[in-house]
């Protein structure tokens, strides 16, 4: 028998705004609102993309579902994890264990700690490092690398050092945040084939990304965020044939992909 | 030093690891004996610069060194002789440029000269000064540092919270306090209206030596280090704070969250590790500011070290003393702010990985 839980995505966001309260000069407050009204599911095994422009509020979605937006952020609406409630107090039970974030780049790893005790997390256990080092393993670093420091990383090391840093336990939603800009496109495949992997295994992984085109070949549904709001939610098809695109936007974003504009002129003869 | 590359090149780049490493080592010492040969000369530059610019201004002082240390009166009761034998004395009758040629050539062979005021040895005299200074300052420099850095790191770590409200606003208070000023106050209330603590001097009064212990000079010594690090402190402290601030900002803050530490844990194994490189530099280099302030504060204490003894010499035209201090101090200076570099170098793994500066 089938319960309601297993219809409901692992990760549910309903009707999320994110205001920040701002101070300009004499006594005056101004609010901003760079999120608003969103709406979301992370199913399990499945990798949810969300692609927008940047400014579009794709970090802040991120970082709201992690709790670590700044003090001043004031968060309205509804997350649900697991069926369950996501409130500050569940964030902070469930990640780094069952929520895992990999950031956009190296200077989120501490400048003057070597990769190995940051993966550790302040637990020396042999049980912990037999983790960070089968982590490591698993995406090709070798257990040198584990005493290196972050500036000694190259580009394509950094991003597999964060990607392993996910994975030293095993989480069921994965949050990678524009994981691949700046990487030669072999290495941006790679990254994503490697989070592929991990929905395949079972986690929900929500990328988020600004290149549409890698989004539509790897990930199974794709969310549009357009200024703080989510325009669209379709599956990743929808971005090969243009069928059920109702926003403007998104179907602005359709012609642009590289080929589709010749495609429609010929559907409009 | 970071390069992008493929992933193949990176497994080739870390076969060589151990030739790398040992050209790093050769280039390390080769440079470090260029290093310490560019510092010392530095140094000299430094010292002669220094001990000029005090000579010379010294020779501008209005203050005549005879009417300061014999006296109107005595004087007029003198005969010409005995006060031409003083004039030459004091050195009120040499050129000052042949006067500092004579002082720097007996300071080059290690002849600091005679102090005119002591009738000793210049080292002598300091030597005795700076004992008493010594124990002060070191003191005063510790605990300013370490008070500075603890109440700075958590001021930083706790924005915005009452505690850090009184922390800073504290710090500003005393920052915007004079040295001097902070001295009388303290002496107002410890040793006048209360009582505890000696109103000055390194020891009791009338006390013959033998007599004097360790007791009597701790607790002569209490208000005027107290004072001393209390107007070293918010400096460090306010800086460390602002970079504390920006640590805890930083992304890689907000992953350590983000991969399920505490506030705590995220403070203490990555805030005071990023705090403690630019707050060991901070406190290399306030060498300077302590000495300066000893200057003031063991006048209001009439203390007798070497800031005394600095401001006595000054003032009564003892040349060859002046000197002394002045390149003594001078060299604590920059032997703190070399401290300073070298540390930054053996702690900062990306100097020390990459050659640093020894
Ligand atoms: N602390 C803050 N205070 C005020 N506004 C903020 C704050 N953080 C973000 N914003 C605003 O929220 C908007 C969305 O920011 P966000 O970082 O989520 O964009 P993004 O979609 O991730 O962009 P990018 O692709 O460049 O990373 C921006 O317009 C930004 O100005
Ligand atoms: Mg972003």
């Amino acid at each position: 028998m089938q319960t309601a839980q297993d219809h409901q995505p692992l990760l549910a966001v309903e009707d999320l705004t994110i205001r920040f309260l701002q101070y300009g000069r004499g006594l005056r407050r101004r609010e901003l609102a760079p999120l608003q009204h969103v709406t979301l599911g992370a199913d399990r095994g499945q990798m949810t993309a969300v692609v927008g422009a940047s400014g579009s509020g794709k970090s802040l979605l991120a970082h709201a579902v992690m709790g670590i937006l700044p003090y001043n952020a004031q968060v309205l609406g509804r997350m649900y994890f697991d069926g369950g409630p996501l409130d500050a107090q569940r964030i902070e039970a469930l990640r780094g264990r069952e929520i895992a974030l990999i950031p956009q780049g190296v200077s989120w790893l501490d400048p003057l700690m070597n990769v190995g005790r940051q993966l550790q997390n302040g637990d020396r256990s042999p049980q912990r490092k037999a983790l960070c080092t089968k982590a490591l393993q698993r995406y090709g670093l070798s257990e040198e690398t584990q005493k290196l420091y972050p500036f000694q990383l190259s580009g394509g090391m950094a991003r597999r050092v964060l990607m392993a840093s996910a994975v030293v336990e095993a989480p069921r939603l994965i949050i990678a945040d524009e994981p691949t800009p700046g990487l030669p496109a072999v290495t941006a495949r790679r990254v994503l084939s490697h989070l592929r992997q991990l929905s395949q295994e079972g986690a929900a992984v929500l990328l988020i990304t600004h290149d549409l085109e890698l989004a539509a070949q790897t990930a199974d549904r794709i969310a549009v965020m357009y200024e703080g709001t989510i325009v669209e939610q379709v599956e990743a098809e929808a971005f090969q044939t243009g069928e059920g695109l109702s926003h403007p936007y998104s179907q602005a974003l359709f012609d642009a992909m590289p080929g589709h504009d010749g495609f429609l002129k010929l559907k409009g003869r | 030093m970071r390069k992008r590359m493929s992933e193949s090149e990176t497994t080739v780049q870390s076969g060589r690891g151990f030739w790398r490493d040992k050209a790093l080592w050769r280039s390390r010492w080769l440079r470090s004996g260029g290093f310490l040969c560019r510092k010392g000369a530095r140094l000299l530059l430094l010292l002669l610069g220094v001990s000029a610019a005090a000579f010379f201004l010294v020779s501008l002082s209005p203050v005549d060194p005879l009417q300061t240390n014999v006296g109107q009166a005595a004087l007029g009761s003198m005969s010409q002789e005995q006060i031409a034998r003083l004039r030459s004395y004091w050195g009120a009758d040499t050129p000052p440029l042949q006067g500092y040629a004579a002082w720097l050539r007996g300071a080059l062979s290690g002849d600091l000269g005679t102090s005119l005021l002591y009738r000793r040895p210049v080292l002598s005299v300091m030597g005795e000064k700076l004992k008493n200074s010594l124990w002060l300052t070191a003191a005063a420099w510790l605990l300013s540092g370490a008070g500075g850095f603890a109440l700075g790191t958590l001021a930083g770590a706790k924005q915005g919270t009452q505690a850090d409200r009184v922390i800073t606003g504290a710090a500003l208070l005393l920052s915007g306090t004079p040295a001097f000023f902070l001295a009388l106050l303290l002496l107002s209330v410890f040793s006048v209206q209360l009582g505890w603590l000696p109103v000055g001097l390194s020891v009791p009064i009338g006390m013959a030596a033998e007599q004097v212990g360790l007791g009597h000079r701790l607790v002569h010594a209490v208000l005027p280090g107290l004072c001393l690090s209390l107007s070293g402190m918010p400096n460090i402290l306010l800086q460390v704070r602002e970079k504390m601030l920006q640590v805890m900002e930083s992304d890689f803050v907000l992953f350590a969250r983000a991969r399920g530490d505490s506030w705590r844990a995220v403070a203490v194994r990555h805030g005071l590790r990023n705090v403690a490189l630019p707050a060991l530099t901070l406190q290399f280099a306030s060498v300077g500011e302590i000495l300066g302030g000893s200057v003031l504060v063991e006048q209001v204490f009439s203390y007798p070290g070497l800031g005394q003894a600095a401001v006595t010499a000054g003032l009564g035209g003892d040349v060859p003393l002046l000197l002394g201090i002045t390149v003594a101090s001078a060299s604590l200076v920059f032997c703190g702010n070399l401290m300073a570099d070298v540390l930054y170098g053996i702690v900062d793994p990306r100097m020390r990985k990459a050659g640093g500066l020894l």
